[in-house]
């Protein structure tokens, strides 16, 4: 995955618990421009030993900057106290943007639906809709006084015909509203929503009751896109009597590679099927797309760019 | 056979993507990351997302000739625009930054400036304001690059064949295979369903995020120095395939043709762009390099029947691989 290195630039409170963060190029000028990235992406950040998503609230077309908003957690969940102690300039490791929470292109009318500070890829799917004229309505829940970039939302809705807002405070007055919304949507309609996740739920629950069909309902599942680094492991190659150490975050082809053991390879994401390796004692903990079902429960092979190992041990046929 | 060759064709033949790792063919997920050289017994290749070479300006015309003759080779639905000018900005973006003696690419806002030496063309054109261009984001696009170009859209947990400008297509066409499925535009291909490469390959294409670039390389046959090969135009080339078998100028006529094809995800529409670029080579030209005539010659004598019918090449297969390896 593509890492890039950048400094912080910027930062408020934008609400009392949620800190904007701007993160530049370290060095300006002929690639001052980050990747774009789709609407709704989120970057993974390192820090503190953890890495943690975060959504991004532009409009993703050629951004001189990544702007993230993140919620301090009392329990420090997330990462987020790390994220509120970054100094201005301080370098950060950012991974490239990643999707998984795209708006959908055939869509007649987007109903968007945030809680809290799920606000962050719901507004960057605002701001896409806006700069396409797409239609788009905003039903946004919060608790007074805590609304992140209410002022950003209420000027996009006001600058635009095809933009619609409308703000809640109260649990009940929300459900009330989204119902209505619910109901009075156009035929060809699709939802996004972000929050919390009894809120989602909720949401979904409401619109399922409404008889929304599934394919219209989105919601953000953070990362779903990535594979997660896995657990570390050892592999023991039994015909040569070597022990290969797996770090998470590395596969076990690029740990083969690194001790001097090629592997034929080509994908490097396990569709090709080129990395197959004979396993002779262990449970392979199979994330390919290249094996059968039955492949993979006779564990008698492993792809080994992308899948690992259940157990700490692996043996393999080398 | 070593005789000398014009220097037009050694460029050709130097960065000629040869696509056989063995003597024997059959279809796999055969992708790989993008921009990874291969070097080949006559030079190298892979280097680059787009690739220009010394046809640039004869297969733009060329392209530019079909469009008018033939519109319906490029299409576009209508929920495609945003990705057509994703796809626009990303092309026009890599070409600056792999070509950038010859081309310039610079955006304030919505405003672009593009300037492209090769063509001595310099534009400016507004994001998002399709009459900005002449022929809009993608006919534009498809002016600049020798590439096809294919639009995907993603949804309902399936890519669709949404938009694209296809001018160069080996045996299909764009305008009747525009709105289909990925797994429906593969119908025709023998063995891929069942193999379940096709639907391995749609996953993998599916999970594919901004900046990771793959590439696949495809083959088949052609009479001639004929890129338009589509369903189109069949009556005018699809008789060659007869007459070819048993004219003694075969190896000239005949060529190898194969496909570079990238897979970009594009960074903010989120549509999958396919770019195909086709490059030919002779039997003649081939042969000139003698570990391609060995291993073409055995590639086609041992293809299976039903993919050398798919690939309409049955009827001179056995005829090229004999001159290949007994020539
Ligand atoms: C994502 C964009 C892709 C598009 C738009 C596309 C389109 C096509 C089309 C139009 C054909 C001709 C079908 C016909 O005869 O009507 C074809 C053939 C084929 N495609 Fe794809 N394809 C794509 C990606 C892939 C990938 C990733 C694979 C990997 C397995 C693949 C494997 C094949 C094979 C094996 C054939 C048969 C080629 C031959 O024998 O000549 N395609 N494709
Ligand atoms: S390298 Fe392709 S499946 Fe592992």
């Amino acid at each position: 995955m593509n890492v890039l290195e950048l400094a912080v630039a910027d930062s408020k409170y934008i609400a009392p618990d949620i800190r904007e963060i701007v993160l530049r190029r370290i060095s300006a000028g002929q690639q001052e421009v980050l990747p774009s990235y789709i609407p709704g992406s989120h970057i993974v950040i390192e820090c503190g030993g953890r890495a943690n998503a975060y959504s991004l609230t532009g409009s993703g077309d050629s951004p001189e900057e990544y702007r993230i908003s993140v919620q301090l957690r009392p329990d420090g969940r997330g990462g987020s106290s790390a994220v509120h102690r970054f100094r201005h300039g301080e370098r950060v490791k950012v991974s490239g943007p990643r999707s998984a929470f795209p708006p959908v292109a055939t869509a007649r009318r987007h109903l968007l639906i945030a809680g809290g500070i799920g606000i962050t890829p719901i507004l960057s799917h605002l701001r896409a809709a806006a700069a396409w004229g797409r239609e788009a309505e905003l039903l946004y829940s919060f608790r007074p006084g805590h609304a992140a970039h209410l002022e950003d939302i209420r000027a996009l809705c006001g600058s635009s015909p095809s933009l619609f807002l409308m703000e809640f405070t109260e649990r009940k007055a929300f459900r009330t509203g989204l119902a209505e919304a619910l109901r009075r949507q156009p035929l060809g309609t699709h939802l996004h929503v972000c929050g919390p996740l009894g809120f989602m739920d909720s949401v979904i629950a409401e619109a399922r009751s409404a008889c929304w069909p599934e394919s219209r309902l989105h919601l953000e599942a953070f990362g779903a896109a990535d594979l997660d680094p896995g657990k570390p492991f050892t592999a023991h190659l039994a015909r040569t009597g070597r022990s290969v150490d797996v770090p998470s975050g590395t596969s076990l082809l690029e740990a083969l590679e690194n001790s001097g053991v090629p592997v034929p390879n080509l994908c490097r994401q396990g569709v090709c099927g080129e990395c197959r390796i004979p396993v002779s004692k262990g449970r392979p903990e199979h994330r390919d797309l290249y094996l059968s079902e039955s492949d993979k429960a006779a564990n008698t092979t492993i792809m080994c760019c992308v899948s690992r190992s259940h157990e700490p041990h692996l043996e393999l046929e080398l | 056979m070593n005789t000398a060759l014009p220097a037009t064709l050694d460029h050709r033949l130097a960065r000629f993507p040869f696509p056989f790792p063995e003597d024997a063919y059959r279809y796999s997920a055969n992708v790989e990351p993008a921009l990874t050289t291969v070097a080949t017994p006559a030079g190298s290749w892979g280097d680059k997302l787009i690739e220009i070479d010394g046809d640039y300006r004869a297969e733009l015309a060329e392209r530019d000739a079909i469009l008018r003759r033939d519109p319906s080779r490029l299409a576009l639905l209508d929920h495609m625009r945003p990705a057509a000018w994703d796809a626009l900005l990303t092309v026009l973006e890599t070409l600056a930054s792999e070509y950038p003696e010859d081309m310039e690419f610079s955006r304030a806002g919505r405003a672009c400036r593009w300037n492209n030496r090769l063509l001595g063309e310099e534009w400016e054109f507004t994001v998002g304001d399709d009459s900005s261009l002449p022929g809009g984001p993608l006919g534009f696009l498809s002016s600049q690059v020798q590439e096809d170009i294919v639009l995907l859209d993603q949804r309902e947990d399936a890519l669709w064949l949404d938009g694209g400008v296809v001018t160069f297509a080996a045996d299909w066409s764009m305008g009747f295979d525009v709105g289909m499925r990925f797994l429906e535009v593969h119908g025709p291909v023998p063995r891929i369903r069942e193999e379940e490469i096709i639907t391995r390959a749609q996953q993998f294409l599916m999970r594919l995020q901004p900046g990771q670039d793959y590439r696949r390389s495809n083959w088949t046959m052609t009479v001639g120095r004929r890129l338009d090969t589509s369903i189109e135009t069949y009556p005018e080339w699809g008789p060659d395939r007869t007459s070819v078998a048993d004219d003694p100028a075969l190896p000239a006529r005949l060529h190898l043709r194969v496909e570079v094809q990238h897979l970009v995800r594009l960074p903010r529409s989120g549509a999958l762009m396919f770019l195909v670029r086709t490059h030919l080579a002779s039997l003649e030209e081939l042969a000139t390099v003698p570990a391609w005539r060995e291993r073409l010659g055995k590639v086609l004598a041992e293809l299976p029947e039903d993919m050398a019918d798919y690939k309409g090449i049955s009827r001179y297969r056995h005829a090229a691989s004999r001159w290949l390896l007994g020539a």
